[in-house]
């Protein structure tokens, strides 16, 4: 996700804006959607709820898309969208989701993104795709310039999307969708909740085992109360939301991850597949395969500042003698941690775990290390 | 004693010489959960306006600015193991520095409690 571009536009609403207004949400511009930053118990509450229990997230601003070939095959869609991003997409199992970024020729990234083989009957040959809400009318730009003939971009901004998130999740989804409970992490189906619609999958972005259910717009709310409505579950707002994905080390598109970083600088070289990696024929593959060979001269890494006070986006790394070495990309504190975490770019002959580093707050120079990541850990059902 | 507020939302409480400074209850309320609070070196000056403290939330950083001119005589030192004290209790237990007043005319410029309340409700 990234900040919005400022505009005098009016702010969109997602199908559940009046849920939250009636939940006493604080609304704030984002990524041109009033959207919920905390509900009334605050951001801290938030994100140890979710840690402990399940958070329901609001994301239905994120793009959310199909790309489907017209000889309804799955290797044409799969070859289509293959000349745009680096993950395998052929090898993908009917339901299977992957993570993967938009590459410029250049090999940035202009967008990060979900994609899913669609498995519902009648849907042979469709993808299923998850962009981030302020990059999605470039993306679909992007892509549509590039689809061959015989696939096509269907965006679906009659859909609602949420999250549900947390050690919780799994009991509460349990009670109201049996099968969706029974999904291994990264698959999905499509299932019934009360007569709705909704396409659940095992994923999200929190780091906590978890649920991302689409459903039509006009559903959403209904949807949405019906899993508040399990004791379990808390509304969780933006503010919670970043503070989760940055414990789990996840980046977020704008700040940790853009045009100017590679997936491998980004440390994303997982979500490329041995036969993506060794073929290319993606954009910026050159580049690509040249840092998996080489290494990048500088990457992502995790830090961990030896005081309380968080260093922010924009901290100035350096080495302990004060020689420039990078910059934070996303930092602040980690509720679950305890303490401040952050995450940016450093030279590749200071990233070694446990490597000692200053961050610049404030015209100071604190001590900080380089810290594995996630700083949370990942407790996702494999 | 009397308290006066600032338009940044920092109160002075006055007592003889030296006044106690911290951030309102609508400032904190703003803020949400506090994190971090960075205290000034006591015996530092501070002339009306200037940087005294800096607060962080869980989202962002803020700075706390001087309401007068003023020395540091004492920091809220409890803040940095328990910076929530400043939800909690902005007015007590979360107060964040105490100053001597260099220039008490300058508190003329402050607004009252019934000002800043009036001030409060124009905003939000």
């Amino acid at each position: 996700m990234a900040e919005p571009a400022h505009s005098d536009e009016p702010l969109l609403k997602t199908p559940l804006h009046a849920e939250h207004v009636a939940l006493g949400a604080r609304m704030v511009p984002f990524a041109g959607y009033d959207m919920p930053v905390q509900y009334p118990s605050g951001i801290l509450t938030e994100h140890n709820w979710t840690r402990e229990h399940a958070g329901l997230f609001d994301v239905s601003h994120m793009g959310q898309a199909f790309l489907f070939a017209e000889d309804k095959s799955h290797e044409t869609v799969a070859r289509a969208l293959e000349a745009l991003i680096p993950a395998d997409v052929q090898g993908l199992k009917p339901n299977q989701q992957r993570y993967s970024q938009l590459l410029s020729e250049d090999g940035g990234i202009l967008d990060d993104l979900m994609v899913t083989r669609v498995g519902a009957p009648g849907h042979e040959g469709w993808l299923y795709l998850v962009v981030n809400a302020s990059m999605k009318e470039a993306d679909y730009a992007h892509i549509e310039a590039r689809l061959p003939k015989g696939v096509a971009l269907r965006r679906k901004d009659d859909l609602g999307l949420m999250a549900l998130q947390g050690p919780s999740a799994e009991a509460v989804l349990a009670k109201l969708a049996p099968e969706a409970a029974a999904l291994a992490f990264m698959m999905s189906a499509d299932v019934q909740i009360g007569g709705i619609w909704c396409h659940v999958s095992r994923s999200g972005y929190t780091g906590e085992d978890g649920f991302e259910l689409s459903c039509h717009g006009k559903d959403a709310p209904t949807l949405w109360n019906k899993l508040l409505a399990d004791p379990e579950v808390k509304p969780i707002g933006l503010g919670a939301r970043d503070s989760l994905r940055l414990e789990a080390g996840l980046c977020l598109y704008g700040h940790d991850i853009d045009t100017t970083t590679s997936p491998i600088e980004a440390g994303l070289i997982w979500s490329i597949q041995k036969r993506r990696r060794e073929e290319g024929g993606f954009p910026g593959a050159a580049r690509v395969q040249r840092e998996i060979k080489d290494g990048p001269a500088r990457v992502r890494v995790g830090l961990k500042p030896e005081g309380r006070a968080p260093a922010r986006e924009g901290t100035i790394i350096t080495t302990p003698d004060g020689r420039e070495v990078g910059i934070v990309t996303s930092g602040g504190f980690g509720p679950t941690v305890n303490g401040p975490v952050a995450m940016g770019y450093v030279a590749k002959d200071v990233s070694a775990i446990g490597t000692d580093l200053h961050l610049v707050v404030r015209g100071k120079p604190l001590p900080a290390k380089v810290a594995a990541m996630p700083f949370a850990p990942h407790r996702y059902k494999r | 004693m009397t308290t006066r507020y600032t338009k940044d939302h920092e109160y002075i409480r006055v007592e003889g010489d030296a006044g106690i400074v911290g951030i309102s209850d609508y400032a904190q309320s703003q803020l949400g959960d506090v994190v971090f609070v960075e205290l000034p070196s006591v015996g530092k000056s501070l002339s009306k306006g200037d940087e005294a403290a800096v607060v962080e939330s869980v989202k962002a950083a803020s700075e706390v600015y001087a309401p007068v001119s003023g020395e540091v005589v004492e920091v809220n030192s409890d803040l940095e193991a328990a910076p929530g004290t400043v939800n909690e209790d902005p007015a007590g237990r979360g107060w964040f520095l105490k100053l001597r007043l260099t220039n008490p005319s300058e508190l003329d410029g402050l607004m009252t409690e019934e000002q800043y309340q009036e001030f409060v409700k124009s905003i939000s």
